[in-house]
């Protein structure tokens, strides 16, 4: 039995293991909670270090040090949570180190609420903490990408040597679906020409995000975009469902993506011609594709639905810069939105 | 003569030249005259040598001061986040327990901002050596207060004196640590005049040979000059530790229980586990009873059904939704599971969507069920106006007495409670409910449910009561006379 009913914040330590996760440091939170709960029983099982930290700030820079050493390692939290993380993100940014890290999203402002939100988008994907850096954002909108989407994290976070995250709001965390997972990773990628592992081999390196001469900051800086440059280049991922001659295109990811679908499937039996773009890389952000839409002669406008305030619709009417309209809707607090509500936006875009 | 030498040579654990170092001085270091992290850089660099030590150590270098340690040490290097080093510190010693982890940290650093992070490092008895250069000062931020600043003492940001009632009194690091019962080995030193100097000097060793040792935590606080700092002469600054900082800060050993601790005893190693027993410990290699499910011939108003459960958390309610999940997963269905989550299940009412379908899932919420299952009033009192016209109600008449009003919907009432209390335990009545079910849906093949529960019901001696509830709420339905 490979595949397994499981939870989306359980199939990422699964999926963890199997990707050759060698550590896992964090701080428990709810909705997230069970992915520590798993890390604590899985881990020692497989001879690999789960260690409880005194904060989050304090398991982010355990995630850190590990990382520098050319490990696999991961964390996992919740906004508040995240929110504490964002010194160490932006340092393992700036020193360039692999680490992954879950949001399981919940309510906010401040301790707002448990229940499942999307409005961690900008913390994640404008970058939370200080300085010029980006993140890989995954977004995961089932238990089966939660395992998949956490073994890809570890081979982009190695690929860029960069932070990546898995983003989710808590209704995806919590819903248990069929998983299959696959078999181990077997090889993992040699890090002797930059971690520090305490060898002679690897002793002349140095993990630093320091630069005290302005130009060599800069210089420093440069390549860091030219990285996420790459990124954007080699790594845009997203869905299309029914777009092919979709008057309006809806735009969701996580959980409301899964909603949406749902949605366009009801709203075409009303004869409204809806498709859905679900972005499953937030940064990158699948520009080609939007700016392919909105100047397609189908497409009439573009409907963002979000669990936020509308975070995610910004980078949508970056890219399509008034081609079309783009209207929002959105629900807080917790709420998820129904596909009646959705289909009920459809009906006024193309109005 | 041989410790003459000793005293003018440079430790080959320093690089020759200081090509990290930013400007042309790269054979001079960036401290100040008189400072005293240099004496300290060289105690640790020549135990480095001495120890043979020097490809398996990693110097942390914290920010203040000696930000730039990994300008000097000819080992390996991170620099890392402000008082954060005990945290980065035990990230590495954990994954990498042969590595020497050597923590350097200055005043504000240690006992500022990140006062947690080395107390709990302390605590935790993480086998790392920490070196805490207390000079009562920040230097490299331009001579602010630090937690270890005098009374009285003047700074840039207590400018009339530091007041135990305003700013509180100097944090005594050694002696906060060493009530810990964790950490092996915790001693306060002055890098000052020869005496001290040869304390101090054991006392890196010591501190150093703990952690080859694998015997836990260490700690050296070094009573440290900032002449720039405190605006005095590289002679004055060495006077003025003697004369007043040792005062506050007497020096001495405050812990130190090596000798009881043995070699070993605080490293933290695992066993490699071979991949190929990774599915196993992962639990994903149990034999499970599955057939591939038919959903045409299941009666349209059940087709591709969707479920909502709800009742008062301890009910089982959740339970009785993943049982239908993972039966319809079995069947080679997809199926989706989402619970009411968090505080509401503690105490509150509970209620969980199911869906289960032959076809890919959107949506996995529930907004207007094909089955609703209710175990409580207030729960037939929210959702009743949920299902679908023709929909299924099963209703639980022990503890709901308040009948549905709807006309348009299929009702069973059942008195699932006491069937179950009747069988033995009233855990079971979402087992008779399951039978209910089953035999009103014709979704499931029977053996297949009965053999989920091995997966579902966690302590195996309950299954055959599980069993015998399925099978009640079958012969229920099948004896309804509605």
């Amino acid at each position: 039995m490979a595949k397994e009913l499981i939870k989306g914040n359980e199939a990422v330590i699964k999926g963890a293991l199997l990707a050759g996760c060698d550590a896992y440091f964090g701080y428990p939170i709810t909705p997230a909670s069970e992915i520590a709960h798993a890390a604590a029983k899985y881990f020692p099982l497989a001879g690999k270090v789960f260690l409880q930290g005194e904060s989050e700030v304090a398991s982010i820079q355990m995630c850190y040090g590990a990382a520098g050493t050319g490990i696999r390692v991961m964390t996992a939290s919740s906004g508040p949570g995240l929110s504490l993380k964002q010194e160490g993100i932006s340092y393992s940014a700036g020193s360039e180190l692999p680490i992954v890290i879950v949001d399981i999203v919940r309510g906010g402002p401040g301790l707002g609420n448990i229940a499942p939100e999307q409005s961690d988008y900008n913390q994640m994907v404008k970058g939370g903490g200080h300085g010029n850096y980006k993140l890989l954002v995954l977004a995961p909108n089932s238990a089966q990408e939660m395992c998949d989407f956490t073994m890809l994290a570890f081979e982009l976070a190695d690929k860029y040597r960069n932070p990546v995250v898995v983003l989710t709001d808590g209704f995806n965390g919590q819903m248990m679906e069929p998983v299959d997972f696959p078999e181990p990773v077997k090889t993992k990628p040699d890090k002797t020409d930059w971690a520090v592992m305490g060898n002679a081999k690897t002793r002349k390196n140095l993990i630093n995000s320091i630069y005290l001469d302005p130009e060599e900051m800069e210089r420093h800086n440069i390549k860091l975009q030219k990285k996420y440059a790459e990124m954007e280049k080699n790594e845009i991922r997203f869905e299309e469902y029914k777009l092919n001659d979709a008057e309006v295109v809806g735009v969701a990811y996580g959980t409301v993506s899964r909603v949406m679908s749902s949605a366009i499937d009801e709203a075409r039996k009303k004869g409204i011609k809806a498709g859905m773009l679900r972005p499953i890389t937030l940064f990158p952000f699948p520009k080609p594709k939007f700016l392919e839409l909105a100047e397609s002669s189908t497409v009439k406008a573009f409907t963002v639905i979000e669990m936020s305030n509308g975070q995610m619709v910004d980078d949508v009417r970056l890219v399509v810069e008034g081609r079309k309209p783009v209207y929002f809707y959105g629900r807080m607090g917790g709420v998820v939105p129904k596909v009646s509500e959705i289909v009920e936006q459809f009906e006024k875009a193309l109005k | 003569m041989a410790q003459l030498k000793n005293v003018l040579e440079k430790p080959s654990s320093f690089y020759d030249v200081f090509l990290r170092k930013p400007d042309k001085y790269q054979q001079d270091t960036h401290y100040c005259p008189g400072c005293g992290h240099g004496i300290l850089h060289k105690l640790i660099a020549e135990a480095i040598d001495d120890f043979g030590i020097a490809d398996r150590t990693i110097m942390i270098s914290p920010v203040g001061c000696s930000v730039f340690v990994y300008y000097y040490f000819d080992t390996g290097n991170f620099q890392v986040a402000h008082g954060r080093a005990p945290a980065v510190a035990t990230g590495i010693k954990r994954n990498h327990p042969d590595s020497i982890v050597i923590s350097y940290q200055g005043d504000g650093d240690l006992g500022a901002i990140g006062g947690n992070n080395i107390l709990q490092a302390a605590n935790r008895g993480e086998s790392i050596t920490v070196f805490f250069v207390n000079n009562a000062i920040y230097g490299m931020t331009g001579g602010q207060m630090a937690p270890t600043t005098l009374l009285g003492q003047k700074t840039m940001t207590s400018p009339y004196g530091r007041k135990a009632t305003w700013e509180g009194y100097p944090l005594k690091v050694s002696e906060l640590l060493s009530t810990l019962e964790a950490p092996v080995y915790i001693e306060r030193v002055a890098l000052t005049y020869g005496k001290e100097l040869m304390k101090a000097r054991k006392a890196v060793r010591k501190a150093i040979q703990t952690q080859i040792d694998g015997k836990g935590f260490s700690l050296v606080e070094a009573l440290s000059m900032c002449p720039s700092g405190w605006r005095k002469t590289p002679v004055d600054a060495k006077k003025w530790v003697k004369e007043e900082m040792e005062k506050t800060f007497p020096l001495g050993v405050y812990k130190d229980i090596t000798a009881e601790r043995e070699k070993g005893s605080w490293d933290r190693r695992f066993e490699e586990v071979p991949l190929d027993k990774y599915h196993e410990l992962l639990g994903l290699t149990g034999k499970a009873k599955e057939i591939g499910g038919d959903m045409s011939k299941v009666e349209e108003k059940y087709r591709n059904p969707e479920f909502l459960i709800a009742g008062f958390g301890g009910q089982g309610v959740l339970l009785l939704g993943k049982a239908l999940a993972e039966t319809g997963m079995r069947h080679n269905w997809n199926s989706t599971w989402i619970p009411s989550y968090g505080p509401e299940m503690r105490g509150g009412t509970a209620n969980c969507h199911v869906k289960i379908s032959d076809k890919k899932i959107g949506s996995p919420v529930v907004d207007n069920p094909d089955v609703l299952i209710v175990l409580n009033q207030p729960s037939l009192d929210k959702f009743e106006k949920d299902l679908k016209p023709g929909g299924l109600l099963i209703y639980n008449t022990t503890m709901i007495h308040k009948k549905p009003t709807r006309t348009d919907i299929d009702i069973l009432p059942m008195p699932a409670s006491e069937m179950a209390d009747k069988l033995g335990s009233l855990r079971v009545a979402n087992m008779v409910i399951i039978g209910a079910i089953i035999e009103k849906t014709k979704l499931f093949d029977l053996d297949v449910v009965f053999d989920t529960l091995n997966n579902i019901v966690s302590h195996k001696k309950f299954i055959p009561m599980n069993i015998d509830a399925i099978n009640k709420g079958i012969e229920y339905v099948k004896n309804y006379k509605g």
